[in-house]
Order: structure tokens, then C-alpha cells, then sequence
């Protein structure tokens, strides 16, 4: 994808054994489908349905978004580095689009 | 008498009947009752017994803006591989869903803290309910003061 749907923040670097701390911010209108336009016609439901993180090959994180989660879902959560590796951190809605960003962590 | 009768809408007639329209235009959606809530938790635990403690959740007492409301989870777990966190949920009292947000979890998060913003369509009480390991459920309540509502 062109744009950046989802932004990370991931420590470059780590500690054997430490918990690092990982933030996500996906870029997603979040519309819950009880809102109403201007003419009263309800505004369908389009919101992320699932969020993922996979640390070397593995899933390490998913969440399961409902309606009341902001526009915009953000998450932050913790992983132990074990060793250096790809973090593969997915998005995907009630459409079937999808966001994703990889980073490389180095474990010494 | 007859003169007093119109035999158009009188302003009156028409003020209140726009009145009546408008009131019937402002319903919102179902709003989740608790009742909702219990069910909510019943499909989702069944009849588990949902014990409080080890949760605690991080959430501002007075929410101005409904839409945008910063929560963080922790639950006291030492993420060992044989005693960890396996699902963080998190439940609504009174918005239109009693279904906010579920999380699942593993050792190899190392510490079971999770932060999200969530939106809240009035002031009522959040529930949080860990699922460990060893299959027990935990919970701990908030209740968040809402300000401006987080719905439409």
C-alpha cells in the first residue's frame, strides 16, 4: 500500500530477555455504523475487525476491535526480546483492506 | 365555536407536533442496558465465575470528550509459561455494544499491560476481565464520568 496505514514505534535494539515496549497506531476511520449523515441515513458500520503482531514468524498480540474502539486505533503492548527478528504488525477491516508495517529488531 | 376552530394547523398544533418529531428524530440506537452487559458476559464466559482483583484498569475519572478516552489494562500476571494472561476483555456498560475491545496474550508479551482508547457514549462503568492461564476469570471496574458523548 501507498500510504501509510500504520505506524509503529519499536526500539531499534534490545537486551536479551528484556520487555520492550511497542506502540501502533493504524490509520482507520473507525466508523461504528450509529452514526447518522446530514439527511438522518445511517452512515455504515467500516471498522477494523482484527490487529495483529508477529515477532519471528509467531503471533505475539491480536486484538479483536469493536465499534468502540477511536478512529485512528492505537495500541501499545510489550514483547520480550528474544532474538533479532522481523515484527510483522497487520491490520485488517470489514471490507477486506488491509494495513501492515514490518520492522527489524536487534537482540544483543 | 366554530370560529376558534381553525381550519389550518394552528401554530400551537404545529409547534408541538414538530416538537414530538424531533424528539422521535433524537432516539438513539439501543443503548446496552447492564442487562446487555450480562448477556454479553455470558456468551462470552458462559456461567465462570468472575472473580475481582489482579486487574486494574487506568482510565481518566471524568472523560471530557467521549470519543477519545485512554484506558490501559494491567493485570498481575508473571507471564510465565505456566501462568500467564491469555485473553484481556474489555466491556461497556451503556454504549450501544457491550463489547469494547478483546486482547490475546502469551509469555511472550512478558507483562501483561495493554493501552488503548476506546469511546464511551455516556458515563458509566467499564468492566475488565483477564482470562488466565489456568482458565480463572478476574475483573475490576471503572466508572468514567462522560462529558461529551462518544456517539454520533
Amino acid at each position: 500500500m501507498a500510504v501509510a496505514n500504520l505506524k509503529v514505534r519499536v526500539p531499534k535494539s534490545a537486551k536479551r530477555g528484556a520487555v520492550i515496549e511497542v506502540f501502533a497506531l493504524s490509520v482507520h476511520p473507525m466508523e461504528s455504523g450509529f452514526r447518522l449523515d446530514n439527511v438522518g441515513k445511517n452512515i455504515p458500520r467500516h471498522i477494523i475487525e482484527t490487529f495483529t503482531c508477529a515477532y519471528g514468524g509467531k503471533e505475539v498480540f491480536r486484538a479483536k476491535l469493536h465499534p468502540a474502539i477511536t478512529a485512528n486505533p492505537y495500541f501499545a503492548f510489550h514483547i520480550v526480546a528474544t532474538e533479532s527478528g522481523e515484527l510483522v504488525f497487520a491490520w485488517k477491516d470489514d471490507k477486506g483492506n488491509i494495513g501492515e508495517e514490518r520492522v527489524t529488531l536487534t537482540v544483543s | 365555536m366554530d370560529l376558534a376552530t381553525p381550519k389550518f394547523i394552528s401554530r400551537r398544533r404545529l409547534l408541538q407536533a414538530s416538537g414530538a418529531a424531533l424528539v422521535l428524530l433524537n432516539v438513539r440506537p439501543a443503548i446496552a442496558t447492564p442487562e446487555n452487559l450480562a448477556a454479553a458476559l455470558k456468551q462470552t464466559f458462559g456461567d465462570q465465575r468472575i472473580q475481582a482483583g489482579r486487574i486494574k484498569i487506568d482510565i481518566p475519572q471524568i472523560a471530557e470528550n467521549g470519543n477519545v478516552v485512554p484506558v490501559t489494562i494491567d493485570v498481575e500476571s508473571p507471564m510465565a509459561a505456566d501462568d500467564y494472561v491469555k485473553r484481556i476483555h474489555l466491556f461497556s456498560e451503556h454504549n450501544p455494544l457491550p463489547d469494547i475491545v478483546e486482547f490475546e496474550l502469551s509469555p511472550h508479551n512478558g507483562k501483561a499491560r495493554v493501552s488503548t482508547r476506546i469511546r464511551l457514549a455516556k458515563s458509566q462503568n467499564v468492566l475488565a476481565v483477564a482470562v488466565l492461564s489456568d482458565d480463572t476469570l478476574w475483573s475490576a471496574q471503572a466508572l468514567i464520568e462522560v462529558t461529551v458523548s462518544g456517539c454520533g
